[in-house]
């Protein structure tokens, strides 16, 4: 179905429909943290550091269990047109709690308990895709950071214009208004398995069109996935391992 | 010169040094990495099996010992255990004994009992205050925290010099095949050099210029990740900055 | 890990022999990188590295109204944020007393060298005026957050450009602009900190020699027609400075002054 109008239909930088904006990634980017690294989709870019295991104060907040999460995300003042007022606002409250959902399920957390894992992410340059530029790099920098984790985490929107599926949009074509217009749905999931652990959806989409998007997001994050590996090799081979 | 204190150290598990063949190239893997397929292999430490395949679960080194695939990390926090000889610094004094910071998660206690001579309650801050720093023993590792001794060879409260960090990981190299890199910055400085498996070491000189040397030379072994000919390296280091 | 007390002394010692573990002379800076353009949605933006510390400095630009005793002048507000990002020592929440002091300390060095033409950031008198925000993030503390957050402003200032507007007088983000914010020429005020660590007076510490500083003074200075002006001056901290401290203090800033002026000719 969605095929079929594949050829008609030109994004504005000329990118095929299933095509991500040039990437690059770049692991050991904060000398004093444990692990951090800066990842970008096209215009959008997001640096991520880890520290931990750290000790959590205050106390009644450690799990004996396991270490706690603890994810931060936020936009620069001038990484957007509109100046940001430096503070938490609504929206970087929820996505650093959809980052921690998204981040927790590929770690290990169970050998380092009543301790807390702190994850900042922070955007310089918004051009849409924010949140999940930055979970590639938090999956970056937990790695970095040696912290135990079954697969890394990767993450991409993919959209629909109009009719047409689309992976990674800029902030143009988040704001599509012909036919349908935009639609809009971040996911991130554990690298090489079926699952997924961050969907936020907004727009309007059919049901049995979501398993084309999963299967779009899934082939883009394969290829997320080797631009990551890479990244945390070139650490080792290049500058000595120094953090 | 103190040599006691690496020779108290157990022989750390080290990519580096564990005996097999010093060019065999090892792995760089990363989570969800594929490192071998096949039904004989058996996942070791930081590895699991997922179907045909052994894949890695952590960020390092991947290595082969028989059939066992282990996965050694090349970054990460100091995982501490019993018996490792660290270096802390006292953060505050309670009834019982001395907090240490030993840049673990885990908050670190020494108790009263555990000093190398009695101390009297009432003296505690003569002998240990806070800012001063210990090379101790890591005694028992409990989810509540990490007690700690000063009971013991080469252990007890350290005076002059000065301590600086180092990735935890890359202690067992600075401190080489028993001991062989360590000493020889050791005879090269004339600087005492006590290295903790946290990560902290402290340097101890005749003067400030040997300790400075020391220092450079440590930080020069943990910068190089590709170690082969290390030593020679190091010697030749020497050589250049005399 | 907190500076101990046995480093502590050590670093005394090593500084009255004039020595630092990174060879450097007391007074003698780390290497200073600067580049433009960290985020192409800021008006002006930079980002300075000195040795491993590094700060990212953003310049955006609003209409509002004019504060009620200066109607003839644009505003200006900066503002900075101890991102935790940066340090295992900047932790989540209201800023403690160094994240206050930062953008305060910044901000004096901008307004008294008068770097910014704010007389002719106004859009209508005692209505519309120009905002300029400059809003300081560090990335990496390794000591001497304050020169460098100094040195990204006016860097970022200096490839700041003035939004469009669009045919209703709105601001268009989108448009390109060309007309630079206006700047007085040829000022270029610098932060210089220096740290007294037991007897010795140091410049440019990393945050191992920082946190052993027992006092911190920031001069921000400018030359103006050739004549070397000090715009800005804050002691912190318990320990007093002589002055004789002070005097060698003057003589090392202009030297210090040219010197960072000349090697940075091309960004500020």
């Amino acid at each position: 179905m969605a095929k079929e109008k594949e050829s008609s239909f030109k994004r504005s930088d000329g990118r095929k429909l299933n095509e991500m904006r040039p990437m690059i990634a770049k692991v050991g980017i904060i000398p004093n943290a444990d692990g951090s690294a800066m990842f970008t989709f096209g215009n959008t870019i997001a640096i991520a550091a880890v520290y931990g295991p750290r000790k959590l104060h205050p106390q009644h907040m450690q799990n004996p269990q396991k270490a706690v999460l603890r994810c931060n995300y936020d936009l620069l003042s001038f990484s957007v047109s509109d100046r940001k007022k430096p503070g938490p606002s609504r929206r970087s409250q929820e996505i650093s709690k959809v980052t921690e959902w998204a981040l927790s399920p590929a770690l290990d957390l169970n050998s380092f308990p009543n301790t807390v894992v702190d994850v900042q992410i922070y955007i310089l340059q918004a051009d849409a895709g924010t949140r999940t530029a930055g979970i590639n790099a938090a999956s970056l920098a937990l790695a970095h950071a040696g912290i135990p984790m079954r697969d890394l985490i990767c993450s991409v929107a993919v959209g629909k214009l109009d009719k047409n599926l689309v992976v990674d949009l800029t902030k143009e074509e988040e704001d599509f208004e012909e036919g349908e217009g935009a639609t809009d749905f971040a996911m991130a999931k554990i690298a090489n398995s079926d699952e997924f652990t961050l969907m936020q959806l907004d727009g309007k989409i059919q049901p049995e069109v979501i398993n084309e998007v999963t299967k779009l997001a899934t082939e883009a994050c394969k290829q997320i996935y080797e631009v990551q590996k890479k990244a945390l090799k070139d650490v080792v081979e290049s500058n000595g391992g120094k953090k | 010169m103190r040599n006691d204190i690496n020779e108290a150290h157990d022989a750390e598990e080290d990519i580096y040094s564990s005996g097999s063949d010093e060019s065999k190239k090892r792995k760089v893997v990363v989570p969800g990495e594929v490192i071998v397929s096949g039904e004989d292999y058996l996942p070791g430490e930081g590895a699991k099996r997922l179907g045909e395949n052994i894949i890695s679960i952590r960020f390092g080194l991947a290595e082969e010992l028989g059939r066992v695939i282990k996965v050694i990390p090349i970054f990460g926090a100091f995982v501490p255990r019993r018996n490792n000889v660290i270096i802390g610094r006292v953060t505050d004094i309670t009834f019982y004994g001395w907090l240490l910071d030993i840049d673990s998660a885990s908050s670190a206690f020494l108790p009263i009992e555990e000093s190398p001579r009695f101390v009297n309650k009432n003296e505690m801050e003569q002998f240990l205050a806070i800012g001063d720093v210990v090379s101790a023993k890591i005694w028992s590792v409990k989810s509540k925290g990490i007690d700690l001794t000063l009971k013991g060879k080469g252990l007890g409260k350290l005076e002059g010099g000065f301590i600086f960090r180092v990735i935890p990981s890359r202690v067992p190299r600075v401190i080489g095949r028993e001991g062989s890199m360590i000493n020889l910055i050791k005879d090269k400085t004339g600087c005492q050099i006590t290295v903790g498996q946290n990560g902290w070491i402290w340097i101890k000189g005749d003067n400030v210029d040997a300790e400075i040397k020391a220092r450079k030379a440590i930080e020069f072994v943990t910068d190089k990740v590709h170690i082969e000919g290390l030593t020679d390296k190091v010697e030749k280091w020497f050589e250049e900055n005399k | 890990m907190e500076i101990s007390n046995l480093t502590k002394e050590t670093l005394i010692r090593m500084f009255k022999e004039g020595k630092r573990f990174d060879s450097r002379q007391l007074t003698e800076l780390r290497d200073i990188e600067v580049s433009y353009n960290v985020s192409n949605k800021a008006e002006g933006s930079a980002r300075v590295k000195i040795g491993k510390t590094e700060v990212v400095v953003g310049v955006k630009m609003a209409m509002g109204e004019p504060y009620p005793d200066s109607p003839d002048k644009g505003n200006l507000t900066v503002s900075a944020d101890l991102l935790p990002l940066a340090s295992p020592r900047f932790e989540m929440g209201p800023p403690d007393f160094p994240g206050i002091e930062l953008p305060r300390l910044v901000d004096r060095i901008i307004r008294e060298s008068h770097i910014i033409q704010l007389d002719k950031l106004v859009i209508k008198e005692g209505e519309k005026v120009w905002t300029v925000f400059i809003d300081v993030y560090p990335i990496n503390d390794d000591g001497n957050l304050i020169d460098a957050a100094s040195l990204g402003a006016v860097a970022a200032l200096k490839n700041a450009k003035i939004p469009m507007l669009d045919k209703d007088g709105k601001i268009d983000y989108d448009k390109d602009s060309k007309e630079s914010i206006p700047l007085t020429k040829d000022i270029s005020p610098l932060s210089f900190s220096f740290f007294k660590i037991g007897d010795s007076v140091i410049l440019d510490p990393t945050r191992e020699e920082e946190e052993a500083a027992d006092a911190r003074i920031t001069f921000g200075i400018s030359k103006w027609n050739g004549q070397y002006v000090i715009n800005s001056c804050q002691k912190s901290g318990e320990e007093p400075l002589t002055q004789a401290e002070i005097e060698n203090m003057m003589s090392v800033i202009t030297k210090k002054f040219d010197e960072v002026t000349q090697k940075l000719k091309k960004y500020i």
